[in-house]
């Protein structure tokens, strides 16, 4: 009792801040269908913001309150600024852009922030009266965490007061329930749609501010409060306020006794009890099932092969990239091997994303995978290179077809919710089972053999495989089989009726994609030398996205020039400034605005203008 | 033996009784027409018929073989092609590949990873195009059809696995009058000539009592009338059903 007590307490201190970011990112959702990635960037501004203003104020509770509220409202504002350059641009655009366009967001705040308050942690200074306790049960409870226990039910009260009982309110539940409803109401969407954005921004800066005591400002918490608040918002439903705040509950209790019980896996717990709440809940716990995604609604463009001309143009390309080792130096082609994995893990996730509809944020698992099997062979059994080349892919697609049985049956953000999920729980994996993986430090030592070492002939492989694979998917992709997968994702009701198997399809456009991109993952680590958890990243697996959306979903080029441009355009960033991730976010957001279809796709419109009847 | 026996069907939505204890049957070569006004329980039907949803209650018997609440797939298997009251087709391929995809699913060639989808029983395919005239736009996007378009491309596909059942929800809808007559009339002509039984919903009167050969009104999700165009024309009940609720031809 003594300590359960105690930690079911942190435990709600826990689940109030989760709901207070939370909140803010489903009323979001509910009202401009945009999956706002750069939430956790408002939090961890709300979080410098209140620290630049607390510092400078006399530490009385009054004052703490005042400066709190303060943060919260400049953090508003902040996304008012966000909605109106930004979003207001991309409403129209495709979900997955949308992400794209606010993990731009993401990047550009993360170089501000960076630039702003340097990169030193930040914590507050706590005042006495921040440190009291109080007795409860026999336990000294900190009197903070019992404030922050109040505020999450508050918060709630208030949002609830707000929706139900303003018009403005009642325009919001309009919007959340049928898009449709408010323009034919006649309202200014637009007004509308910034006000939500400035709540959900207000609230996480207020999650920020309030943040502060128990922890700090740091440059880490975007992406880590991110996936928590995915986690929140996917658990409750997409667009439920009280589905948000009973997960948040589920969620930081869950955390509490997870660290308590078993720390070795508290990573996978959060993910875990996603995956099951989806598997048995598709549209988590309080939410509606969702609209079709837009992506459908919109005519998707004819496939067709690409016309003579660009395919000799590929072929010219590939001709220049088999040559290029005679014509570049030892740098170049380490760039131009990394451009090969690239490649890989761009067409592997094109392959399931576009043909197969099956958006997935997790992308990087499978290449982890890969990555792992290929390091630990070597590692535990000095399996050498081209078995590792060969064990990747399997481990890649045996994981896929596992992971896929809970998969096909989603769809739209809860499908790519999911691939995250479990994206984490790989990442979870390989950082905690330190014994096997060797955790954070990585397995070192994973080199090709003697005939493979030098730059010119690992990169003649790595071209070989890259193209080879992208050879063989586009080959698929125009037989019968990627026919009735682009089928099934066109219409699934039609596939159906004609005959077609529509989950086996998609589970095995996810082995494809799974073995495609294991191979990518081992190809890196002889490349690198080593296998780390990094690879199963987030931003990682932003990446391949980046690369597929950046390229174009329609075309079956897109996402070989998207990994191409992304390869050269992150090499060139990296070596010339600082500030590369505020110039790269720019330059997705800017993209995304500027060319809605992909760069292939772009071209292909401008290539084919008028030829289309 | 008759192609499809429906008996006791049963379907409802939360408290909704869309379908309640319907029993009818299609023989070989016939045309049944179900008609009602909105929301009658028409397309809860063909869906249970089809397979999109599981009844609560009864069977549902092809040439004598329960199909009850198999999937779509196996019931397509099986030889029952449709088309939907909304569109469904590949948006992304063009008019020709689209009816392509169901001639492979029908043979099934689906799970071929090599061999190229281009040309591949695209005589068959231009003949079934030709047939529901639409030969002239076998190039064409799907996406950029008319609608009376890919209504027809619809029933191009719905042929394509050769059905001996063929289920029809509104197939004329959005089509100028001369249009659905026409269609109509080239549906009567092939469950004539294959002997393939058709059940079809329409809500222009003229064209159900042109080509069909038998009717069924379905009201509130209950049959309350069966038989020819003069005898469902000449009763007072269907009269009352149809002028209550302002709908006598042209549908909505
Ligand atoms: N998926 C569903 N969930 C809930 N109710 C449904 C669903 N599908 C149909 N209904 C209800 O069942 C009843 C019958 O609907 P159905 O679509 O079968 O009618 P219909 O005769 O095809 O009408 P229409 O001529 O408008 O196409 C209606 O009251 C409808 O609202
Ligand atoms: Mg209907």
């Amino acid at each position: 009792m003594e300590i359960v007590i105690p930690q079911l307490l942190t435990g709600l201190a826990g689940a109030s801040s989760l709901f207070l970011i939370a909140s803010g990112l489903t009323i979001i959702f509910g009202v401009t269908r945009i999956v706002n990635f750069s939430h956790g960037s408002l939090m961890m501004l709300g979080a410098y913001i209140g620290w630049s203003i607390l510092t400078r104020l006399p530490r009385d509770p009054e004052w703490f309150v005042l400066g709190v509220l303060a943060a919260a409202l400049a953090t508003a504002a902040i996304g008012v600024v966000l909605e109106i350059t930004v979003l207001r641009r991309v409403y129209r655009a495709p979900e997955l852009f949308q992400l794209l366009a606010t993990f731009g967001v993401v990047l550009v705040l993360q170089d501000v922030t960076l630039w702003l308050w340097g990169a030193v942690e930040l914590p507050l200074p706590r005042p006495r009266w921040l440190r009291g306790f109080v007795e409860i049960a026999g336990s000294r409870l900190p009197l903070y965490d019992l404030i922050l226990i109040g505020i999450g039910p508050l918060v709630l009260g208030l949002l609830w007061l707000a929706l139900h009982r303003t018009r403005w309110g009642t325009l919001v539940r309009a919007a959340t329930l049928d898009r449709g409803m408010v323009a034919a109401l006649g309202v200014d969407q637009r007004l509308l749609f910034t006000s939500v954005f400035a709540l959900g921004a207000g609230l996480a800066g207020l999650g920020g501010a309030l943040s502060l005591p128990n922890s700090s400002a740091n440059l880490g918490i975007d992406l880590s409060v991110i996936t928590d608040a995915f986690v929140v918002v996917v658990v409750g439903g997409l667009g439920s306020l009280t589905g948000a705040f009973v997960a948040s509950l589920l969620i930081g209790v869950l955390q509490a006794f997870g660290i308590m019980l078993l720390p070795k896996i508290t990573l996978v717990l959060v993910f875990l009890v996603m995956a099951v709440v989806l598997v048995f809940r598709p549209n988590g716990l309080l939410g509606r099932p969702q609209a079709e995604a837009r992506e459908a609604a919109l005519p998707a463009p004819v496939v067709r092969a690409a016309p003579r001309e660009l395919r000799l143009l590929g072929l010219a390309v590939l001709l220049l990239a088999a040559a290029a080792p005679f014509l570049a130096g030892d740098y170049a082609l380490s760039v131009l091997t990394d451009a090969c994995v690239a490649i890989l893990f761009a067409v592997s996730l094109h392959f399931m994303m576009g043909p197969g509809g099956m958006a997935s944020f997790g992308h990087a698992a499978w290449f982890g995978i890969g990555a792992y099997a290929a390091g630990l062979l070597l590692h535990w059994l000095g399996t050498p290179m081209p078995f590792g080349l060969l064990a990747a892919p399997l481990a890649g697609g045996l994981f896929a077809a596992l992971f896929g049985w809970f998969v096909v049956r989603l769809s739209g953000v809860y499908l790519s919710m999911l691939t995250l999920a479990f994206a984490q729980i790989t990442w979870a994996i390989s950082f905690q089972w330190v014994e096997v993986t060797a955790g954070d430090n990585g397995l070192l030592g994973v080199w090709p053999p003697e005939w493979a070492r030098s730059p010119r002939v690992y990169y003649w492989l790595a071209l070989g495989l890259a193209a080879g694979v992208a050879l063989l998917l586009r080959r698929v992709l125009y037989a019968p089989y990627g026919y009735a997968l682009r089928a099934a994702r066109d219409s699934s009701p039609r596939a159906q009726s004609i005959g077609l198997d529509v989950p086996r399809l998609r589970m095995v456009a996810l082995v494809i994609a799974g073995a495609s991109c294991g191979l990518g993952g081992a190809l890196f680590s002889y490349a690198k030398g080593g296998v780390f958890p990094t690879y199963i990243s987030i931003a990682h697996s932003v990446e391949a996205l980046l690369m597929v959306l950046l390229g174009g979903l329609q075309t079956m080029a897109g996402p070989i020039v998207g990994a191409l441009i992304y390869t050269g355009l992150a090499d060139l960033l990296v070596r010339s400034t600082d500030l590369w991730r505020l110039v790269l976010g720019a330059v997705i957001v800017v993209l995304v605005i500027a060319f809605p279809e992909g760069i292939a796709g772009a071209v292909r419109r401008l290539w084919l203008r008028g030829r289309e009847a | 033996m008759s192609t499809l026996v429906v008996q006791g069907l049963r379907k409802s939505f939360g408290g909704v009784r869309a379908v309640s204890d319907v029993s009818f049957h299609v023989a070989p070569g016939e045309m049944l027409a179900l008609i009602g006004p909105n929301g009658a329980g028409k397309s809860t039907c063909f869906n249970m018929v089809g397979g999109q949803l599981p009844p609560d209650a009864g069977t549902v018997l092809l040439e004598g073989r329960p199909i009850t609440g198999l999937s779509p797939r196996a019931i397509a298997h099986r030889g029952v092609g449709r088309t939907f009251q909304i569109t469904a087709t590949f948006g992304s391929m063009t008019v020709r590949e689209n009816v392509q995809m169901a001639l492979l699913a029908h043979r099934r060639e689906i799970w071929q990873f090599w061999r190229p989808v281009a040309g591949r029983h695209a005589d068959k395919a231009d003949a079934l195009l030709d047939q529901v005239g639409l030969a002239a736009q076998a190039d064409r996007a799907t996406s950029v059809l008319a609608y009376g378009d890919l209504k027809r491309l619809e029933l191009a596909i719905a042929l394509g696995n050769g059905p001996r059942l063929l289920l029809m929800d509104e197939p004329t809808a959005g089509m100028a009058p001369a249009e659905r007559v026409a269609l109509m009339q080239l549906t009567r002509r092939l469950a004539t000539e294959r002997g393939m039984a058709v059940l079809f919903t329409e809500h222009d009167m003229d064209v159900v009592f042109d080509v069909s050969d038998r009717i069924l009104v379905l009201n509130r999700g209950q049959l309350m009338a069966e038989g020819n165009g003069a005898s469902i024309r000449a009763n007072p009940a269907v009269r009352e059903v149809y002028l209550g609720s302002g709908a006598t031809s042209g549908g909505h």
